[in-house]
């Protein structure tokens, strides 16, 4: 039987978490292998590759290479990868028994670079990007959730087409922010345990038992990560989704792969966003470039 | 707390008469198992009840792990050999002055000839936090009781923390670096170590003070000729001259070419959680006489990067005179 938990007992002999049982960060790992293996299985099973639609002919004036990511969120993205597997070897492979000198001091430091991309990236994603059509919540999220989990359920239901993120893109990002936020959070509260520029390092800012709890959400979402990243690393390397690593190298996706996968209606791309090779239409952004119609 | 009232947890006790077999018991007890040697470390921890081992492996009996030999490129060194051994021994005393001068500075006389170079070199920490059972890092909790600010850290550490502050004890570790000497540990492979690498830091492994980890078994200590018949220097501060863990220790070797130092080595101990190798230091001597302005400046060099705790900035001036006497000691 796993352990979820940590525990011990304080000066005081109370009983006190302490975060969560390493069991935990092995289950995740044996979790995401079988994900992975089991994903992989089901999908030959179901034969996707072999029942691949011809797309649809592109509408006239899409532009032969159609841009998806800016250099600007390219950038975010994989400084962020750069920081999250840096966090995650560093918090993880010491406690499977590799050393890692100084591996808190490189922890830290990759949180703050985090932490700095994150902002950035709200700040970016708000006044640049297509803020709405990741974050919106509207009736076409739901209609998107539902044709997504038909496809999935049934062989017979084609693969439905999204807006400029598809729905399960958009779901990865909210697990994506949620365990992003909760281990920033912590993570700010537990540097101020240890010593950096940042802080006069204080141990006892917050009571044992807070600490222990603390300790405890960092450490779920850490495990959270395992699962997360393994994932995304799989589906990005998967042959059916690698134009979607590509995307993010190159900031371009081709036009047969744009007729297949999206719907022009909610992502327009023959207006001046193509043509300029903006990525976004944020807020802040030119009004005139063609925005997503996701739930206007 | 310890509850004082019961009786110290019962545990197997094995004890195997050759390196093969403890090294077989260690791996099949794992985390359950607690090696025993002198015991002066160990049953501190038992009779707090604070570590409860389910088997302990005594490697008293290991005849092989006893004794310095003379060899051609050194001493060897068994891991068993107690203290007063090394103290007394001949040889040792003659051409590693260093070493029987550390090992005559453990303790007491009773405590030397119960106590062992290997527990000496391998022992854990003595913070009072740590020891008193209470869940901070190193114990595998999420504070240092010993950092916070009111804290009673007088003879914690002044360099090389890493969320943990305590300090490694040991006398014979700080000698063992200046001779450039080497660690045998054997676990179903046999590894050497160097000792400056054979002790690790918070930063490391915030639950260890060296290597060896559970399966390991420390089964001699090597110290080339290459140090011997050095200029030595050895000095241990401690508040009670009859009996006690050092405050700060230094331990230097020089060669020497008439007023000049050709090579130094020099470690001191008591100022982080693992002996430190004063490497920049040595490289400011070599080639110099060991003048009053050269005394100074590797007093002041050693301390460089030093932070004191609320209770121990005393150790830094500590620090700085004794590398300062050290290098003194040489001085024409």
């Amino acid at each position: 039987m796993i352990e979820l938990f940590r525990r011990d007992q304080d000066p005081w002999g109370q009983d006190i978490l302490i975060g969560v049982s390493w069991d935990l960060m092995w289950a995740a790992v044996v979790l995401a292998a079988v994900f992975l293996v089991a994903h992989a299985l089901w999908y030959r099973s179901r034969g996707f590759a072999a029942h691949a639609t011809t797309p649809a002919p592109a509408p006239a004036g899409v532009p032969e290479r159609v841009q998806r990511h800016s250099l600007a969120a390219r950038i975010f993205h994989w400084s962020m990868s750069a920081c999250m597997l840096t966090l995650l070897v560093t918090a993880f492979v010491p406690v499977m028994g590799l050393e890692i000198p100084a591996w808190v001091t490189i922890h830290w430091i990759a949180g703050v670079a985090l932490i700095a991309s994150v902002i950035y990236h709200i700040i970016h994603s708000i006044g640049w990007q297509d803020f709405w059509s990741m974050m919106s919540f509207g009736p076409s999220f739901f209609r998107d959730g539902a044709a997504q989990m038909k496809h999935i359920a049934s062989s017979g239901a084609p693969e439905p087409k999204a807006g400029k993120y598809p729905f399960d893109h958009r779901m990865y990002h909210h697990a994506v922010i949620v365990a992003s936020l909760a281990a920033i959070a912590t993570g700010v509260v537990m540097m101020m345990r240890i010593d950096t520029p940042f802080f006069e390092r204080n141990p006892y800012l917050v009571t044992d038992s807070t600490a222990g709890i603390i300790f405890a959400i960092h450490g779920i979402a850490g495990v959270g990560f395992i699962l997360l990243i393994a994932s995304h690393i799989y589906f990005a390397l998967r042959p059916d989704k690698r134009w979607l690593l590509w995307s993010m190298v190159r900031g371009w996706i081709p036009r047969d792969v744009y007729a297949e996968h999206f719907d022009p209606s909610r992502w327009n791309v023959t207006g001046d966003s193509a043509r300029s090779g903006k990525a976004g239409s944020g807020a802040l952004a030119d009004a005139s470039v063609s925005a997503p119609a996701e739930d206007a | 707390m310890a509850n004082m009232k019961d009786m110290i947890p019962a545990f197997d006790l094995v004890q195997p008469t050759t390196v093969e077999d403890a090294v077989d018991l260690m791996k099949d007890a794992g985390d359950e198992g607690w090696v025993l040697a002198g015991g002066l470390d160990t049953m501190d921890w038992f009779k707090d009840r604070i570590k409860r081992p389910r088997v302990v492996i005594d490697v008293g009996g290991i005849e092989e792990m006893r004794g310095i030999r003379d060899e051609a490129g050194g001493v060897e060194i068994g891991a068993l050999t107690s203290l007063t051994q090394v103290a007394t021994h001949q040889r040792v005393r003659s051409e590693f002055g260093l070493l029987s001068t550390a090992a005559e500075n453990v303790a007491t006389p009773q405590i030397r000839n119960q106590g062992t170079l290997g527990g000496n070199v391998s022992q854990d920490t003595r913070c009072w936090y740590y020891r008193s059972g209470w869940p901070c890092y190193r114990a595998g909790g999420n504070v240092c009781y010993a950092s916070a600010p009111l804290a009673m850290n007088r003879e914690h550490c002044i360099m090389g923390r890493s969320r943990c502050v305590a300090v490694n004890p040991s006398d014979t570790a700080p000698a063992l670096i200046a001779l450039d000497a080497k660690m045998v540990v054997q676990s179903p492979r046999r590894r050497l170590y160097d000792a400056e690498d054979f002790f690790i830091g918070p930063s490391v492994d915030i639950t260890r003070m060296t290597v060896m980890e559970p399966g390991d078994l420390l089964t001699q200590v090597f110290v080339p000729a290459f140090w011997a018949n050095s200029n030595f220097y050895f000095e241990k501060v401690r508040d009670r001259g009859s009996w006690d863990f050092s405050l700060v220790s230094v331990a230097a070797a020089f060669r020497m070419s008439g007023n000049t130092i050709e090579d130094a080595r020099i470690a001191v101990n008591g100022v982080a959680p693992y002996p430190v190798r004063l490497d920049a230091v040595e490289r400011l001597v070599q080639g110099e006489t060991a003048s009053e302005t050269i005394q100074n400046a590797a007093g002041e060099l050693a301390i460089q990067g030093t932070r004191a705790l609320r209770h121990n900035d005393y150790k830094i001036v500590m620090m700085r005179n004794l590398v300062r006497r050290a290098v003194r000691s040489v001085a024409a």
